[in-house]
């Protein structure tokens, strides 16, 4: 009986200990910086496959019921980020675009964007660089498009249509 | 769209797991918290991106297990202000247009922010843009299921904390508290009124 109530009891305490762990750790973010580092979609790509890799070679003898959130998430945001055109990328590439970006003057949240989303178009160079009617001129726009297309791999299917369609009109 | 953010908690191992690497079982454990999470002004937590420090264990008496402080990496689900994003079109109501990035699924547009103008179709329940050229009115449908670029433009954080026994009410407040459970913990409100922003097909050259 009385190991009974002070299991109840000890139940009690570690929820509340729970809750103020809670509150501890709301309140540590507001003090801390929560935009310690960005992270480009590149690197999440890399983290979660090594991840899944990981997890898929230590075998599936863990408990699945507290590992089914990380499996869900991790599972989605690979699923959407495999369709962007990180999937192409490698850190050698990811090293070159930032030499290259050097020279343009964009802050780090414009290079973040360009490098995420591989623009071809000036629209969307436009609306990723502020104020780029101010910034840049047109051919700083057309070189900019032309570092990141060139860097930057693309879907390699449609590429290899693209320069098919080049040549065609250069045979004309 | 992702962000590392640093974090400090005090992780309880159980003495069963105790012939297991501490460094697993702390990455286990705080993955078991905080995967799939929202926490409260920082965003939708993904995954554990690395320890950077581990203090000493300690065991308390009455619990066998150990209780370790540990500051560590995560990477958070966060976009900036202004970030531009890819997402699918999921459902469209009079509140605006409902976009989904398959992980995270509370992002709206309302329809002062869409292209302009823009009006409801009640019969197949999706917005238009009723885009205007010397032609005459073309009507742009954003469909479900679409990809669509849009642009932040706004974050609410919902503390959805249970707020404890609230006494004589409980009876009241009982079906404004179901109203509350369902509201999203981290929402985004985006705007595509900007050229260039809308649904890709919208804006591809060839």
């Amino acid at each position: 009986m009385k190991t009974n109530a002070c299991m109840s009891s000890l139940a009690e305490l570690s929820l509340e200990s729970a809750k103020w762990k809670l509150k501890f750790i709301s309140a540590y973010f507001r003090r801390k910086d929560a935009n310690a580092a960005l992270l480009s979609n590149f690197e999440v790509f890399q983290l979660l496959t090594d991840l899944k890799q990981q997890r898929k070679e230590s075998g599936k003898n863990k408990q699945s019921s507290g590992q089914q959130n990380l499996n869900t998430i991790m599972y989605e945001t690979l699923k959407y980020i495999s369709k962007t055109p990180c999937r192409y990328q490698s850190p050698e590439t990811v090293k070159e675009f930032l030499i290259a970006m050097k020279g343009h003057k964009l802050t780090k949240a414009e290079k973040l964007q360009l490098l995420n989303h591989r623009p071809v178009t000036a629209v969307e160079i436009q609306l990723m660089v502020e104020e780029s009617e101010e910034r840049l001129t047109e051919e700083q726009i057309e070189s900019l498009l032309q570092t990141v297309t060139s860097i930057l791999p693309g879907d390699p299917d449609e590429q290899q249509r693209d320069s098919a369609m080049a040549t065609e009109d250069k045979g004309r | 769209m992702f962000v590392l953010v640093e974090m400090t908690d005090t992780v309880r191992i159980p003495p069963w797991q105790f012939e297991r690497k501490l460094n697993e079982s702390i990455a286990e454990e705080l993955n078991k918290k905080l995967a799939n999470k929202v926490v409260y002004n920082v965003g939708l937590c993904i995954c554990l991106y690395d320890i950077t420090k581990l203090e000493d264990s300690y065991i308390f008496p009455g619990d066998g297990a150990s209780h370790t402080k540990v500051h560590f990496r995560y990477v958070v689900f966060h976009p900036f202000l202004d970030e531009i994003l890819i997402g699918e079109i999921k459902s469209c109501s009079q509140d605006g247009v409902h976009v989904s990035i398959g992980f995270f699924d509370d992002i709206v547009i309302p329809p002062e922010s869409l292209q302009q103008p823009a009006k409801f179709d009640e019969a197949e329940q999706v917005w238009v843009w009723e885009y205007e050229t010397e032609e005459g009115a073309h009507d742009l449908y954003m469909d479900i299921g679409e990809e669509i670029r849009f642009r932040v433009v706004d974050e609410t954080f919902v503390d959805t904390s249970p707020t404890g026994p609230s006494s004589a009410e409980a009876s009241t407040s009982s079906a404004t508290e179901e109203v509350q459970k369902k509201e999203a913990p981290y929402t985004l409100v985006g705007s595509i009124s900007e050229p260039g922003l809308g649904l890709l097909s919208w804006w591809t050259n060839s």
